[in-house]
C-alpha cells in the first residue's frame, strides 16, 4: 500500500449510523397510521389531497433549490416529504388541488426555502402554509366533509362542522356543554378511533398516537413536548370545567378534538422549530397548551393549536437562551 | 449496583476484536526511533551522542522542566542519530535513533517473573522512582505521573481512581493486562496510594469486562481491603478523568479545576502497572501493551512492544495491512490521531493501533444541521456543540468563552451522533484554538 494513500483526520474515527434522511423516513413511517386512518374516513380523496401536497412541496423545493440556491438537490433528505405530508394533514379532505398548490408554494418558498432551507427555518413550514391559506381561503378551509367509512366514491360527500365549531357555536348561543354534547353525533370513543370531522390527519387520537410511540422508540422525540403541552391544556381546561361546567367543554373533549395530538405529536415537536434543552421544550410545551386554549376558549377561531405553535416558535431562540444547560462543573454564583 | 456519570455520552459499538489474545512479547526490531516528547510538558533533554553504546533501560534524555519525564531506551545497540523525525502526529520532533544490537539490560533491572510485594515505607522514595522511570499516564494523555502524585500544598487526596474503563471501542490493552498481570496492578495501585497518601482506592472498570471485575476483586481482596473494583456502565467516553470521578464517587470536578480540587488523583491502570515495574523491579518505563485490531485485520492481536519500534512492524504481526485500509490510527477509533506514515514509532501512550476500512473512513455525508439537539444531549460535558459551531462559522471567538468551549474534553461525542454529518468537533477544536490565541495574547 502506498504511503500518500493513507488518510489523516482529526478523530472521531466512528459514526453514528443515524441520518437526516433516517430520521425523515421514520417521520414519514411514524404518519402512516393517521395517513390510512384518513384514508379509511374520507376516502380517495385523502390520498389525492396527500400526493398533490407531496409532490408540490419536493417539486417546490427543487425548483428554488434550482434557481436560487444552485449546488446539490436537498430533496433526497425527504424533508419536503414530511412537509407535504404534514400541510395535507392540516388540511380538509375536499381542498381544491390549486389551493393546496398555492399551501404548497408557501409552506416551502416562504416558509423553509427563504431562511435559507432546512434547519434554518424559524417556523413550522407546514403551520405556516395552512396558516396562509386558513385566512386566505377561509370557507374552503372549513367546509369539512363527513366521514363516511370505506367510501372511495370520489362524489361531494356531505360536509358538517367539526365538533369544536358546534361546542363554541352552542356556548356563544348560551348553550351549556352538558347540553351540546347530548345532541352531539359523535361520541368520545368516535373521536378517539378518528370517525369525526377535521383535517384529514388530525381525526383519529390512536393513529396519531401510534405514530408518536414509533418517534419516541426511534428517539425522534422525546416526551417533554407532546407530554407537557397536553398536560397543561388538560389542567387549564379542567380548571375552567371546574368552575363552571356549562360554560367550558371538559379536557377530554379538548384533548381528543381539533388538531391537538396532531400537534402535540408532530408539528410542536419539529426538531428544527423547538427549543434544544429539555426545559426548553417543557416551556415551549405549556406555552403552547396555554395559547391554545386561550384560543379556543375565547379567541375567535375555534381552533387554535397552529397559532399558538406558530407563536412559540417566534420564542424558541428566547428559549433557548433563557434555558442553558447547566455545565458539567459550573460553580453556580450566589 | 452499575453506577456511570449521568449526562450525556454515547455507546458506539464496541467491537472488541483483540479481546482474550494474549500478550505477546514482540522483539526488538532492527531501529528504534525514540521521541523524546512523549508526554504533557517540555520535551525531555538528550543525554547522549551519537556513536554511544546504549544498554536497554539506559537514560536518554532527562526531563526538560518539573511538568516533563525521562526517556529511557528500550534496546541495546549503537546511537545511529539524534535528530528532528516524524511522530505520530506527523509534527518533527527531536528522536533518539538507537541501531539494535542484542538485548541487553541494564543489569539492576529484575527480569525475573517473581511477585515482589514490599512496599516502601517512604513515599518521597516512591515518587522518585516513579519520577526516575519516567512514567507518564499511559491511557493516551501522557501527562507525567509524578507530577499527579505530588500532592500540592495545601490539597489531599483520599481517593485515588484508577481508570480501567477502556471506554474506546476496540482497544483491549489494558483487559488483557488486568487478566494477566492482576497482582502486579493491585501492588502497582497499592504503591500509588502510598506515594499521595490515599485512604482509599476505586478501579473502574466497565460491564463489559466482567471477567477483568472479578479478577481483580478476587486479587485486590488478598492484599487489601482498602482497594475497592467498581463495575460501571457501558458509557463512552466514561474513560474521561472528570467523568470517571463523577460517576464512581458522583463528584464534580469544577470547570477549569483538577481532581486534586475534588480530592482525588486518577491513574489508568496501565500506568499502576508500571509503577509497580518501576518501584520494586527497577525498570524504567521502555515496553507497553498495544492492542493492533481493526476490522479487516486478519489477527488482531495485543503486544508488548518496545517503545520506539515502527508501528508496521506490529502490523505485521498482526498479518500485515488490509488492502482495503484507509485510515491507520494510534489510539482508539473515538480520540485516537491518525498517522500519515507507518514508520511513526510506538511511543508511552499508544494504546492501540487501529486499521480503519475504506468504507468505515468516510465521513458521513453533511447536511444543514436540523437541530435535533442531540450533540446537546451527549455532552458529557453539558455544552451546546451546535452553538458552538454556530459562533465557529461566524468567527466570535471570544463569545465561545461564556459558552464554557475550554471545558470541552474533545471526546468526539456529538460529531458521532450528528445525524447530518456535521464535523462539529472540529469547529470546537478551531474556536478552541482561536480563543486560546486570544487569551495568550491578553495575558502577554
Amino acid at each position: 500500500m502506498a504511503l500518500n494513500r493513507l488518510t489523516v483526520s482529526m478523530s472521531p474515527h466512528d459514526y453514528g449510523h443515524d441520518s437526516v434522511k433516517k430520521i425523515m423516513l421514520w417521520v414519514v413511517i411514524a404518519m402512516l397510521p393517521a395517513f390510512i386512518v384518513s384514508a379509511v374516513f374520507f376516502g380517495l380523496d385523502a390520498i389525492r389531497v396527500n400526493l398533490i401536497a407531496i409532490a408540490a412541496c419536493v417539486f417546490f423545493e427543487w425548483l428554488i433549490q434550482k434557481i436560487f440556491f444552485k449546488g446539490k438537490s436537498t430533496v433526497g433528505d425527504l424533508s419536503a416529504v414530511v412537509t407535504g405530508m404534514l400541510l395535507a394533514f392540516n388540511v380538509p379532505s375536499n381542498l381544491p388541488w390549486w389551493i393546496i398548490i398555492i399551501g404548497a408554494l408557501v409552506s416551502i418558498g416562504i416558509a423553509k426555502m427563504s431562511f435559507g432551507g432546512l434547519g434554518n427555518n424559524p417556523f413550522n413550514p407546514a403551520l405556516v402554509g395552512r396558516v396562509f391559506l386558513l385566512i386566505s381561503f377561509p370557507v374552503q378551509m372549513t367546509s369539512w366533509p363527513k366521514v363516511q367509512v370505506m367510501n372511495f366514491a370520489l362524489t361531494d360527500a356531505q360536509t358538517g362542522a367539526t365538533p369544536l365549531a358546534i361546542v363554541k357555536e352552542g356556548i356563544k348561543n348560551g348553550q351549556s356543554f352538558g347540553d351540546i354534547m347530548s345532541n352531539m353525533p359523535v361520541s368520545y370513543s368516535d373521536m378517539f378511533m378518528g370517525q369525526m370531522g377535521g383535517s384529514l390527519g388530525e381525526i383519529s387520537a390512536l393513529a396519531l398516537l401510534v405514530g408518536g410511540l414509533i418517534l419516541l422508540i426511534r428517539k425522534i422525540i422525546t416526551w417533554h413536548i407532546p407530554v407537557s403541552m397536553l398536560a397543561s391544556v388538560a389542567i387549564f381546561t379542567g380548571v375552567l370545567h371546574l368552575i363552571n361546567p356549562a360554560a367550558y367543554a371538559d379536557p377530554a373533549f379538548h384533548l381528543l378534538t381539533g388538531g391537538m395530538m396532531l400537534g402535540a405529536i408532530f408539528m410542536a415537536t419539529d426538531m428544527v422549530t423547538s427549543p434544544m434543552t429539555p426545559k426548553g421544550q417543557i416551556i415551549f410545551g405549556v406555552g403552547i397548551g396555554i395559547i391554545t386554549v386561550l384560543i379556543r376558549v375565547w379567541g375567535a377561531y375555534p381552533e387554535g393549536v397552529s397559532f399558538a405553535i406558530l407563536i412559540m416558535n417566534a420564542l424558541v431562540p428566547l428559549i433557548n437562551n433563557w434555558t442553558k444547560p447547566k455545565r458539567f462543573g459550573e460553580i453556580i454564583k450566589k | 449496583m452499575l453506577k456511570t456519570f449521568p449526562k450525556g455520552g454515547v455507546h458506539p459499538a464496541e467491537n472488541k476484536l483483540s479481546k482474550g489474545k494474549s500478550i505477546t512479547r514482540l522483539d526488538p526490531p532492527k531501529t528504534v526511533v525514540i521521541p523524546l516528547s512523549q508526554h504533557l510538558g517540555a520535551p525531555a533533554q538528550a543525554v547522549v551522542a551519537k556513536g554511544d553504546q546504549i544498554l536497554a533501560g539506559q537514560l536518554l534524555a532527562k526531563a526538560g522542566g518539573f511538568v516533563s519525564a525521562n526517556i529511557h531506551s528500550s534496546v541495546s545497540g549503537v546511537v545511529a542519530k539524534v535528530d528532528k523525525m516524524p511522530d505520530s502526529s506527523g509534527y518533527r520532533q527531536m528522536c533518539v535513533v538507537i541501531d539494535v544490537k542484542g538485548d541487553d539490560w541494564v543489569p539492576q533491572i529484575d527480569r525475573s517473573n517473581d511477585l515482589k510485594t514490599g512496599i516502601p515505607s517512604n513515599p518521597d522514595e516512591i515518587r522518585a522512582k516513579i519520577a526516575e522511570a519516567g512514567i507518564v499516564g499511559m491511557g493516551g494523555a501522557g501527562f507525567p505521573t509524578h507530577v499527579k502524585m505530588s500532592v500540592p500544598q495545601g490539597k489531599t487526596a483520599n481517593n485515588l481512581i484508577i481508570n480501567a474503563v477502556e471506554c474506546e471501542p476496540y482497544l483491549t490493552s489494558d483487559h488483557q493486562l488486568m487478566m494477566e498481570k492482576a497482582d502486579e496492578i493491585i501492588i502497582g495501585v497499592m504503591l500509588m496510594q502510598k506515594a499521595i497518601g490515599a485512604g482509599k482506592a476505586y478501579i473502574g472498570i466497565e460491564n463489559n469486562k466482567p471477567d477483568a471485575i472479578a479478577h481483580l476483586s478476587d486479587i485486590a481482596k488478598k492484599y487489601s481491603s482498602d482497594i475497592m473494583v467498581q463495575g460501571l456502565k457501558v458509557k463512552y467516553p466514561q474513560g474521561g478523568e472528570k467523568q470517571l470521578i463523577k460517576a464512581v464517587l458522583k463528584r464534580e470536578v469544577p470547570s477549569g479545576g483538577l481532581p486534586i480540587d475534588v480530592g482525588c488523583v486518577v491513574q489508568n491502570v496501565g500506568t499502576a502497572f508500571a509503577v509497580y515495574e518501576a518501584v520494586l523491579k527497577n525498570k524504567p518505563l521502555f515496553e507497553r501493551v498495544v492492542s493492533v485490531t481493526g476490522k479487516s485485520v486478519k489477527n488482531p492481536v495485543n503486544l508488548l512492544a518496545r517503545i520506539g519500534t515502527p508501528i508496521s512492524e506490529l502490523i505485521d504481526v498482526a498479518g500485515g495491512v488490509p488492502e482495503d485500509t484507509a485510515k491507520v490510527v494510534n489510539g482508539g477509533p473515538m480520540m485516537g490521531k491518525a498517522v500519515a506514515d507507518l514508520s511513526v514509532p510506538v511511543t508511552k501512550t499508544t494504546s492501540g493501533i487501529l486499521l480503519i476500512t475504506e468504507k468505515e473512513a468516510l465521513r458521513p455525508e453533511m447536511f444543514n444541521c436540523i437541530r435535533c439537539s442531540r450533540c446537546a444531549g451527549v455532552c458529557p460535558m453539558s455544552l451546546e456543540p451546535y452553538l458552538l459551531k454556530n459562533m465557529v462559522n461566524v468567527s466570535r471567538w471570544e463569545d465561545l468563552q461564556p459558552e464554557h468551549v475550554l471545558d470541552c474534553i474533545e471526546c468526539g461525542s456529538c460529531s458521532y451522533t450528528c445525524p447530518a454529518g456535521i464535523p462539529l468537533l472540529d469547529y470546537i477544536r478551531l474556536g478552541k484554538a482561536n480563543l486560546n490565541k486570544i487569551l495568550r495574547s491578553r495575558k502577554s
